[in-house]
């Protein structure tokens, strides 16, 4: 059993740096430069956060799913450090894609959610990844604790894409028209630098977590205690 | 079968922040029993549960009956019974039951059941739930369990808890048949001088460490008995003092 | 070995048969109480019986699971059945199947109540019972990992759903789909497709959860 190490790096505070201005940048393009789509008007800028952290929301559920993976694999605690920071950096991409979702949602279609087939299985796994959250809190022994989360990621991401599945043909029949996925190439700048944007900043929020993570994980798991010769020599 | 039946090098393990074993280094001879004393909380039964693989030890190395308790636990697990704190039993299955379900799982036939429960004392109430059954009882049925899995290697953590004195004789046949039959016992015990009528070889431990006379040297043969008897009981009132 | 575990699975469960009557009546309520929240119209209540069936299944499942490593638990006799040795696949596949059995007796013991209380007849009974049968195995295995998981917690009756829920959910829908299809009539023969991905979930998840298993039990 690994235990886990703690960096001291600065590079996540550059890459969250590097995001804000991505952001910046991109959004400025994105709500002041870029025309006005045909037919939705205004509304239809929200897609330059939407679509990038739906991309980054699903390499975020990958990285969780590839460190429940490696972390049954290896028994080496960083991993659940960085499985720990997947599942809560997930959980809260996924929440805001339901928000962008719900706020894009309510003045096109007059409701808050239409039942789209990639974001009702973004709230459903939320809920997955909440779940496995509070799983984390509910077990004491940190060795456990790390096997189940990376037991119930593990099942909870092969589940996504059958939530999917079932959810496309649920909603088939009623599917009026679903959020704004094709692009022409005037808004790709725009929707690239956020990607970017959101992308350095996610992975910021990673390292920091899996920090934090191993922190505990450090303050939780002592090394033993040694015993030096003099103690040896009392005790026998 | 090897002549050390048991071999432990610098066994730790922790739960969180607090280690129940620290450097814990010992041999156990074949057909030879062993008595571990230490007071509550010296990290007897966390020895005997990493032994018989329940839990993994997180440092250091051991094997039961020649295989590894981390690497070859299905090994390990087939020559070796436990009788623990917990019993192990069910509460809505009679005591018949219970044994049935012990041996079905171990793919032998039914045939021994009855011959277990009577060498307890347990045959008049075999069909009893054992929900009924008093904490003496529950130990018998306990050690029933273990002798139906005629175990090579046998590990006891304190067999008299809860029995009666005759309870207390029934123990001591017990390990004499199953050392008679060229087992290894290992056994955790607050009885010390009872015990000391039994043991070949004794082991203390004491905050997860072993101490006294074995502690940094493997025990490789039988010490004296008078002298374990004599060290262990002269021991400072630990099991009186260790009622909590 | 499987027959091992199965036998001491049903002997059990045999056991606690009173325990299933009391299952009976909650969902019997939970259906009960989803018609007093949409109202006596019968319109209504027949379009969504088969949703208010499986849902009722569904929190009912949640006793059950959580129940069936009650008595693993309550004297640690899963680690002393491992300590054997016995094969921890087994064990699983033993406490699934007896799970699955349970919940399939259940959910057609809801069916007449579904029938009376939201006027759902229908004549397509093998289907039913085929869309019964693998939905509740749909529920059953991975619900049988997470009750493994659980029954070792000590807020074991809120974690189960909280973990349950989002995971089952394609076999909810398809199951209700299918469910509908028969009470309601299919005339564009769509529910087979909902059929056979239940059958793909189940598939998957009593392969997987059956793997899983070793590791969420064994220390």
């Amino acid at each position: 059993m690994e235990m886990p190490r703690v960096s001291t790096s600065r590079t996540p505070y550059v890459l969250l740096a590097l995001g804000v201005a991505c952001l910046l940048t991109g959004s400025y393009f994105g709500l002041f430069v870029a025309p006005a789509e045909e037919y939705m008007g205004n509304v239809q800028r929200i897609m330059y956060v939407h679509v990038p952290t739906a991309w980054n929301w699903m390499l975020s559920v990958l990285f969780a799913f590839g460190c429940a993976v490696v972390f049954l694999f290896k028994n080496d605690m960083n991993w659940d450090a960085r499985l720990e920071a997947g599942l809560e950096v997930g959980a809260l991409m996924a929440f805001l894609l339901c928000c962008q979702g719900a706020i894009w949602a309510k003045p096109t279609w007059g409701v808050w959610w239409d039942w789209d087939p990639r974001l009702t299985s973004t709230a459903v796994l939320l809920f997955s990844l909440l779940g496995i959250v509070a799983l984390r809190h509910f077990v004491d022994d940190p060795v456990k604790r790390a096997i189940w989360s990376a037991v119930a990621t593990i099942v909870a991401s092969i589940d996504l894409p059958i939530v999917y599945m079932s959810v496309k043909w649920w909603n088939s029949l009623h599917q009026q028209q679903s959020t704004p996925q094709t692009v022409s190439s005037q808004f790709h700048l725009p929707l690239r630098v956020n990607a970017f944007g959101v992308l350095f900043l996610m992975i910021g929020f990673l390292m920091l977590r899996s920090r934090i993570a191993a922190m505990r994980l450090q303050h939780e798991l002592a090394a033993p205690p040694v015993l030096t010769g003099e103690e040896a020599g009392e005790l026998a | 079968m090897s002549d050390v039946a048991v071999e432990v090098e610098q066994l730790a393990r922790r739960y969180g922040r607090r280690w129940a074993l620290v450097d814990v280094t010992f041999r156990v001879p074949t057909a030879t029993v062993m008595m571990v004393t230490g007071r509550n909380g010296a990290g007897k039964s966390t020895l005997f549960r990493v032994l018989a693989t329940a839990i993994r030890p997180d440092r250091g190395r051991a094997t039961v009956g020649g295989f590894d308790v981390v690497h070859e636990r299905e090994d390990v697990r087939k020559q070796t019974a436990l009788l623990a704190h917990q019993n192990y039993l069910y509460e809505s299955l009679s005591a018949r039951e219970n044994l049935d379900v012990v041996a079905d799982h171990l793919r032998i036939g039914r045939d021994g059941i009855a011959g277990v429960l009577e060498q307890v004392g347990l045959a008049a109430r075999a069909n009893d739930v054992i929900s009924t059954f008093s904490a003496g009882m529950r130990k018998r049925l306990s050690f029933a369990r273990v002798l139906l899995q005629e175990p090579k290697i046998v590990l006891l953590d304190e067999p008299y808890g809860a029995l009666d004195p005759p309870g207390f004789d029934l123990v001591d046949e017990v390990i004499r048949a199953l050392k008679a039959r060229g087992a290894t016992i290992l056994m955790t015990t607050h009885q010390i001088e009872r015990s000391a009528q039994l043991a070949d070889l004794t082991l203390m431990l004491e905050d997860g460490r072993v101490v006294g006379p074995a502690a940094g040297r493997p025990l490789s043969g039988p010490l004296d008995r008078g002298r374990a008897a004599r060290e262990t009981a002269a021991e400072p009132a630990a099991p009186q003092e260790s009622v909590c | 070995m499987l027959t091992a575990a199965l036998r001491k699975e049903l002997l059990l469960q045999w056991r606690s048969r009173s325990q299933m009557m009391a299952v009976f009546v909650f969902g019997a309520a939970a259906l009960l109480l989803f018609s007093f929240a949409i109202g006596p119209n019968t319109e209504a209540l027949r379009t969504f019986s088969a949703g208010f069936l499986w849902l009722g299944l569904l929190l009912s499942s949640t006793l059950t699971l959580a129940e069936s490593f009650h008595a693993e638990m309550e004297n640690r006799a899963l680690e002393g059945l491992l300590l054997l040795p016995s094969n921890p696949h087994a064990l699983y596949y033993g406490k699934a199947i007896a799970n699955w059995l349970q919940l399939a007796v259940l959910g057609v013991a809801l069916v007449p109540v579904m029938v009376v209380l939201y006027d759902a007849g229908t004549t397509q009974l093998l289907n039913l019972l085929l869309i019964i049968v693998l939905g509740t195995a749909g529920l059953s295995a991975p619900g049988t990992l997470y009750a493994a998981m659980t029954a070792q917690l000590k807020a074991k009756q809120m974690i189960l759903p909280l973990l349950l829920f989002p995971l089952i959910v394609p076999a909810l829908l398809a199951s209700v789909k299918a469910t509908s299809f028969a009470i309601l009539g299919d005339p564009m023969g769509q529910a087979t497709s909902w059929i056979v991905l239940l059958l793909a979930f189940d598939l998957i998840y009593w392969s997987l959860c059956g793997v899983l298993f070793r590791l969420v039990v064994e220390e």
